[in-house]
């Protein structure tokens, strides 16, 4: 004999719920968390190299990467206590991941910055206890990511337009990019170079403006 | 790209439900997948039968019931679906502008049935 149960749980309730009492942590701690979503090679290492120095903020970094520490070792020279999660082939961080790594840090008292892997598609999905979202796309990737992401877009709390260096030599149209993202969102868009350090100054005030 | 894990988590659902209940089996599971929930379900379909064997889920038939993404016009209020490159409203002559909504995005366990 057969019978139907009634269940409609989402499949991310546990990511959400393990999520919720993260953030709830971090505030206690006065830990404010970001979640640095963005392309590979888009620039979202070399944007944390520029941003932490400017930030009168103890940084704490978490890196995802599905293999290898070369990012975390070179933050570490840098004196920037940094922890490496390799998730061994998932496409995005998930919470437990994150309590884990920030436990590891100690965190207390600043910002824990956490360098999402390099997909613009899944890590959108999931919310890791972080307060904000910065989504770093670049002006190498073309303008018609936000047609072709928008769910990155959408749920981003600030958009870093980087590598605005290269603007001479690629074929960016600004207006087009523009007008998808405000379809979106009304996050801020900044341009920066990470390369020259152009608009890090900027962003570093929104970031202040924001944490809480 | 995330299927493995998601496909774990949907077992683990049904076995909660399961064992909540008492069942021996579970027959059948009813998930509902948005078209742009970003779920690829033939590779859940695909994990499912490798993940299952050997728990209170092995065997079972999965159903997927699928839905269409709408926007919402800014100007209008219509649902509508999203044409490539745009994000007007199809409704009429409007034009106006959509904003994504959640209907699409639906990624859950509606029921299973038990045995
Ligand atoms: N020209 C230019 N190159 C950049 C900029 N930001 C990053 N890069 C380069 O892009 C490459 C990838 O940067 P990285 O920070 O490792 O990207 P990630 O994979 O997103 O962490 C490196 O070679 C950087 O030097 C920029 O603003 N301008
Ligand atoms: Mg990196
Ligand atoms: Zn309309």
């Amino acid at each position: 004999m057969s019978s139907e149960i009634n269940v409609m749980e989402s499949i991310y309730s546990e990511n959400e719920k393990i999520a919720d009492e993260l953030k709830e942590e971090l505030e206690n701690k006065n830990v404010f968390s970001i979640n640095v979503l963005g392309a590979p090679g888009i620039g979202k290492t070399s944007t944390l190299i520029q941003l932490i120095p400017k930030i009168p903020y103890k940084s704490f970094v978490i890196e995802g990467d599905i293999a290898s520490d070369l990012d975390t070792q070179k933050l570490n020279a840098l004196g920037i206590q940094t922890v490496q999660i390799n998730t061994g082939g998932a496409c995005h961080l998930d919470s437990p991941f994150i309590r884990d790594a920030a436990e590891n840090l100690n965190v207390q008292d600043g910002i824990m910055w956490i360098e999402n892997i390099g997909n613009l598609v899944c890590p959108a999905e999931f919310f890791i206890g972080e307060h904000i979202k910065m989504l770093i796309v670049g002006v190498t990737e073309g303008s018609d990511k936000p047609y072709k992401y928008p769910l990155a877009f959408e749920k981003a709390d600030v958009i870093l337009l980087n590598k605005c260096d290269l603007l001479p030599y690629v074929d960016f149209d600004e207006d087009f990019f523009m007008a998808g993202v405000r379809k979106l969102t009304n996050a801020p868009v900044i341009h920066i170079s990470s390369k020259s350090g152009d608009g890090i100054d900027e962003a570093v005030n929104w970031i202040l403006s924001v944490k809480k | 790209m995330h299927e493995y894990p998601l496909t774990q988590k949907i077992i683990k659902i049904a076995e909660k439900y399961a064992l909540e209940h008492k069942a021996d089996h579970v027959s059948k599971i009813n998930l509902v997948i948005g078209n742009d929930s970003g779920v690829l379900a033939d590779s859940i379909l695909l994990y499912f039968e490798i993940i299952a064997e050997n728990t209170i889920c092995e065997n079972a038939e999965i159903v997927i019931e699928r839905v269409k993404p709408l926007l919402k016009c800014k100007k209008c209020g219509q649902y509508f679906e999203r044409k490539p490159f745009s994000f007007s409203c199809t409704f009429k002559d409007c034009g106006g502008d959509g904003e994504p909504t959640e209907i699409g995005r639906e990624f859950y366990v509606k029921s299973i049935e038990i045995e």
